[in-house]
């Protein structure tokens, strides 16, 4: 069981602001989650191997070349404020 | 002694030096105008997806190889989760639990001591961009600005045991560890320009004590002697906090290279829960021992084995042998001039001393240098042969490094060449004690102290071009003449 508590914490550490109602409804939510996973713990895991990703794949890798990017004034399109080419953000710490 | 044992382990981050990005093509060109090294990969534009460059890991595990470590079959890329603006998609793409790199060691020198510090790990990751704050630091400044060129490139960091044991420690491990990842040409360290970074834990317990004691991460380290003044700070500072019957409280400070202290930057309670979890958009890399042997082959002799050949093979110092190893590039010019003249130990003294002179003067490396390993081999076998002095010779290789022309053309040019034909100089100097007969009959008394004095004024008479060995040959056979 995730205590509110653990709610509210994830929500924090998201950056996420919830109604008192939201966090009762994202308590629940995630404990079905948890609890869906919690039924894999009763497979018997003991002579397969742990997988890292879904797709039996590795090794997907591209040559170390150069392709040339976004203009300057591109990337910065999409800014809420841009100075001198920069991101103008706000303060990050008092 | 202090009664406090000192135990330090250091993070070092070194960019790697490839020539695109870790998941994009962009370039990793150093500077250029904000944001103009960037595409929606390393900007974190949503629906972008990361492509992992296969030189990173090359050079990852080189680099793993010099350090000792083991290679694991298997590595795999996490999302490690934190806001802060110069991380453009609220996480960066880093190794969590199956790093590239484990279990190395690193042994350096100090004092003439061997020792030895654990690598824990070595992992790749994406290095985050660059901000400039609108205040003198990131504390206080009303706003901050993102510049996004450094994002993406491919950086190992570099996690070692808690084995060292004094700053000074500190301070040479790191630069053995400098010196091999330059050897390996996996980084170019240029600490100035960030390329290599520093991070130190630092820890004081009770000597004889075997529990660590709590420790105290320091960041913003940013040349050797930053960290070793730091470190020794930060040593002093705990000290005076058990002394005075106090904790220390587990936090990260930062260190102010002006005022030379370490101040807080934020403590244990405000730190971070990343929230790891496996990246979906990349799959593991699977590295086999083919892989592995081919790396292996390629590695070059790394610094503390050249190190060591070069004392027995050319008959050095330990103290010549560490500098002119130090560098790569250093270590090269000194075997190509050695394979044209066998003296190592001249070719030493004139590389540290007035060689090093003339790089540090023009502010470049030994790589930028017009001279050639042959024309310094050149020089020497002139002075050899007595045809130059010594002191000449420093001239010539003063007038060598900044026309790269051949020394002969040099002393040709200059009308240097000395002088060692006994006729042409008896004149000379018979003309000399002629001119000065009472420092002779001194002479002739035995006061030897005049000796030198005939032999300076014969060459302040030649311009410096007799070669004072046959100077001091013709006098002495005056005197024995007279005698």
């Amino acid at each position: 069981m995730i205590s509110k508590e653990q709610v509210k914490r994830v929500a924090d550490l998201a950056r996420l602001v919830l109604t008192e109602s939201e966090m009762l409804q994202q308590q629940q939510d995630l404990n079905q989650i948890l609890d869906a996973a919690d039924r894999l713990k009763s497979v018997n895991t003991t002579d397969i191997e742990p997988t890292a990703h879904a797709i039996p794949l590795t090794n997907v890798t591209r040559d170390d070349l150069v392709v040339e990017g976004l203009s300057k004034n591109d990337a910065v399109k999409n800014g809420p404020e841009v100075t001198k080419g920069y991101f103008k953000v706000p303060q990050i710490m008092e | 002694m202090s009664k406090y044992e000192t135990v330090i382990g250091l993070e070092i981050h070194t960019e790697l030096l490839t020539k695109s990005k870790i998941f994009c093509g962009c370039t990793t060109e150093f500077g250029g105008d904000p944001n103009s090294h960037c595409c929606p990969v390393c900007l974190g534009l949503p629906g972008a997806l990361p492509v992992m460059n296969q030189q990173a890991i090359e050079y990852a595990v080189s680099a793993g190889l010099a350090l000792n470590c083991r290679i694991p079959r298997y590595n795999k890329f996490d999302r490690k989760n934190y806001f802060y603006p110069d991380l453009p998609k609220a996480y960066q793409i880093s190794q969590f639990d199956l790093p590239i790199c484990v279990d190395g060691f690193v042994e350096y020198e100090l004092e003439g001591e061997r020792l030895r510090a654990g690598i824990t790990r070595a992992h790749l990751e994406e290095e985050a961009g660059k901000s400039v704050h609108s205040g003198n630091s990131i504390l206080g400044s009303d706003f901050s600005l993102m510049d996004y060129n450094r994002s993406g490139i491919p950086l190992i960091e570099i996690v070692t045991e808690p084995d060292l044991r004094s700053p000074a420690q500190a301070r040479s491990f790191l630069e053995q560890l400098k010196s091999i990842l330059e050897y390996t040409k996996v980084s170019d360290c240029k600490m100035q320009e960030g390329s290599l970074r520093c991070d130190a834990n630092v820890s004081l317990r009770p000597v004889g004590s075997l529990e660590l004691g709590t420790k105290v991460e320091i960041k913003n380290l940013n040349s050797f002697k930053a960290i070793e003044r730091a470190l020794e700070y930060e040593v002093h500072r705990q000290a005076q906090v058990y002394d005075q019957g106090g904790r220390i409280v587990q936090e990260t400070r930062a260190w102010d290279d002006v005022a030379g202290i370490t101040v807080t930057m934020r403590s244990k309670e405000e730190s971070h829960d990343y929230r790891y979890f496996p990246d979906p958009d990349l799959v593991p890399i699977e590295i086999d021992a083919h892989w592995v042997e081919r790396l292996t082959d390629a590695l070059p002799e790394l610094p503390l084995a050249k190190k060591q050949r070069f004392i027995e093979s050319y008959g050095l110092s330990d103290y010549e042998a560490g500098v002119l190893t130090a560098s790569q590039d250093f270590a090269l010019f000194f075997e190509q001039t050695v394979a044209e003249y066998q003296n190592g130990k001249d070719v030493a003294n004139w590389l540290m001393g007035e060689f090093s002179k003339l790089l540090n003067n023009a502010r470049i490396t030994i790589t930028d240098t017009q001279v050639t390993p042959r024309q310094l081999a050149e020089l020497l076998m002139t002075i050899d042969k007595g045809l130059i002095s010594g002191t000449q010779g420093k001239e010539v290789l003063s007038a060598m490094f900044t026309s790269g022309l051949n020394p002969s053309v040099i002393i040709k040019d200059k009308g240097m060449q000395q002088i060692s034909d006994s006729q042409a100089l008896a004149g000379v100097v018979d003309q000399i004690l002629a001119d000065n007969p009472k420092e002779f009959e001194r002479l002739q008394q035995g006061n030897e102290k005049l000796l030198g004095f005939f032999v300076g004024q014969v060459m302040k008479e030649t311009k410096g071009k007799a070669n004072p060995q046959v100077v001091n040959q013709i006098i002495s056979e005056r005197l024995r003449e007279l005698s």
